[in-house]
């Protein structure tokens, strides 16, 4: 972008007579007015009364009470809360160990132009298509302890409640959870991966490297800011993980998977506290935040230096 | 690159992961098709032995007409939405000068990040303040201004491939913003666009959270929480469960057919750009 930036701004510069036109065609902020009154009705609003409701203690019906930091110190104090929080960072962490490396071999091998791998790409895609809700049902079905796969495979199960036992809930979460969302960081290494320039490739061919030296020290090295950008999204999705915990495990057995996303959902929906629920979601939103504004530092996503340049 | 040999890890590797994302696909659509019975007597690993589409016929009876009919509403209405105000918005982004575009931008980066879950409770405040609550209206809209950022982000990045020249040589004949729009900007986007209805729609179509949370009535039910209630109330109809799973799905994937380049190129871009 800078580069055009310039570009126009030397025309402009040797052609006086057009920048004076160049103002024409230029739309006014008055475009742009539409898209952004509905998001800050819709998304910023929201959260700025998220903040507010935090302080309050509200049931749902009638109007909001200020009730000062009670949901707050409630909150430190609440040992499912606390638990809460370090599930959603052994389920994001874990997350990202398991899709990291799966994402990565798929992805630089999508990236090459054999037309078997692009079949199999198109398969592989597939889950990410499915609404969580399907994925998490279709899961639940599957690994029902009777009715389910576990019933037929004794030998692999053992008495097959997987989802009966802590560890694994969380195995069954963080596999559903890859299993949904691997296609998508797939994706993104496979672009990354073809953007390389392959003269990298040929100068190694050339200096006797194999496969597996080039892939150690051209490819990782080269999808270096493609993963982070991956492993951030990874963390944010994680962090907000909702819907598979609801269908797949309600948080159990007992709060074994109560992560903090669901157990917001679980004190303002299902306990009827909103103030609580709010001052969950705050925390949430906060620590989404700082990501995205690591996000947007590292990746260089404000200046929008280039479409081509990659991350 | 130069000819290499095979790699037969690779080939191998990916035939693990095309059973472990077909084999549980494999399972949904076969149990789909088979009566209660057979699928009870055979378990679920087994090849259905006597093909029926009664599954389907059932779920349409038990009210999945229905819940299909609300989510294409939704879809649609989110979809006109998206389209008729984020395309002003990128032109804007991509032509404008001013500071205020600038921090618009940012704006919509930082949306980017904002989880629905963290705003599910002021939602329901909203919606419910609004009288809207339990009214599909209450759940396009907040679904709508949910796939603002990315699509914004997408179709920006289409816009700013336009190269300026063309701009120029518009603004040189006395073009209006109205005229550069329709005239040069438009066409020249249409493959964004089509991205951003793809993406839009598929985000709508899969929502959950907003309905769960901003309706409650069987009459405004949309498909996804019609899986979900079907499955704490029926859970035991593995087949009838199923072939709702199946039927969700169906849209979803002939979309995919029809417009696969569109979508996996839009994606693509979002994690490289």
């Amino acid at each position: 972008m800078t580069t055009t930036v310039t570009k126009a701004a030397v025309v402009a510069e040797r052609r006086p007579a057009q920048r004076r036109s160049a103002g024409v065609g230029r739309p006014g902020f008055a475009w742009a007015l539409p898209a952004t009154a509905f998001f800050v009705l819709f998304a910023v609003v929201p959260l700025v009364l998220v903040a507010v409701l935090s302080f309050t203690s509200w049931n749902g019906l009638g109007s909001p009470r200020f009730a000062g930091l009670d949901n707050w110190t409630k909150l430190f104090d609440d040992p499912v809360m606390l638990n809460s929080l370090w599930l959603s960072v052994l389920i994001t962490v874990l997350g990202v160990l398991v899709q990291t490396p799966l994402s990565i071999l798929l992805g630089v091998w999508a990236a090459g132009r054999q037309r078997n791998r692009a079949i199999l790409s198109a398969i592989y895609f597939v889950p990410l298509l499915l609404s969580a809700t399907a994925v998490s049902v279709l899961w639940r079905t599957l690994l029902d302890p009777n009715f389910g796969v576990p019933s037929q495979a004794k030998w692999l199960f053992g008495d097959g409640n997987l989802l009966g036992m802590q560890s694994g809930a969380i195995g069954v979460l963080v596999f559903v959870g890859a299993w949904q969302f691997t296609p998508f960081h797939t994706l993104i290494y496979q672009g990354a991966a073809r953007a390389i320039p392959q003269v990298l490739y040929q100068a190694a061919q050339i200096d006797g490297a194999g496969t597996v030296r080039q892939f150690f020290h051209i490819t990782l090295p080269q999808l270096r800011n493609t993963m982070i950008t991956s492993m951030i999204l990874m963390v944010v999705g994680g962090l907000t993980t909702f819907d598979t915990v609801l269908i797949l495990t309600q948080g159990g057995p007992g709060t074994d998977t109560t992560i903090s996303a669901y157990y917001m959902y679980q004190k303002a929906f299902k306990s009827f506290d909103f103030g609580a629920g709010s001052a969950i979601a705050l925390l949430l939103v906060v620590v989404a935040t700082v990501i995205s504004l690591v996000v947007v530092r590292v990746s260089g996503y404000d200046k929008m230096r280039s479409s081509v340049e990659g991350l | 690159m130069s000819k290499q040999r095979p790699n037969y890890l690779a080939g191998l590797g990916s035939v693990v992961w095309l059973l472990v994302v077909g084999a549980p696909l494999y399972v949904l659509v076969a149990a789909s098709v088979q009566s209660r019975a057979d699928y009870g007597a055979s378990g679920p690993l087994s090849l259905p032995r006597h093909f029926t589409l009664r599954n389907y016929v059932d779920d349409f009876s038990t009210g999945f007409g229905r819940y299909f009919l609300n989510t294409v509403i939704v879809t649609v209405c989110v979809v006109a939405i998206v389209l008729v105000v984020v395309p002003p918005l990128s032109y804007t982004i991509v032509r404008s000068r001013g500071r205020v575009t600038t921090a618009v931008f940012r704006l919509f980066l930082l949306g980017l990040a904002i989880p629905a879950q963290a705003v599910i409770v002021p939602m329901f405040y909203v919606i419910s303040k609004a009288g809207l609550y339990d009214n599909l209206i209450g759940v396009i809209l907040p679904t709508a201004a949910f796939s603002l950022p990315m699509c914004a982000l997408v179709l920006t990045g289409v816009m700013r491939d336009i190269t300026p020249d063309l701009y120029e040589a518009m603004a040189i004949d006395g073009a209006s913003s109205w005229r550069v729009f329709r005239q040069l900007v438009l066409p020249l986007s249409r493959g964004g666009l089509s991205t951003i209805a793809v993406f839009s729609a598929l985000q709508a179509w899969n929502g959950f959270l907003f309905p769960l949370v901003l309706t409650q009535s069987d009459s405004t039910k949309v498909i996804t929480l019609g899986l979900y209630n079907f499955r704490t109330q029926y859970g035991i109809n593995i087949p009838g469960l199923l072939a709702a799973v199946v039927l969700s799905m169906v849209p979803v994937l002939l979309v995919y057919l029809f417009a696969r380049r569109t979508l996996v190129q839009g994606l693509m871009g979002v994690g490289g750009k």
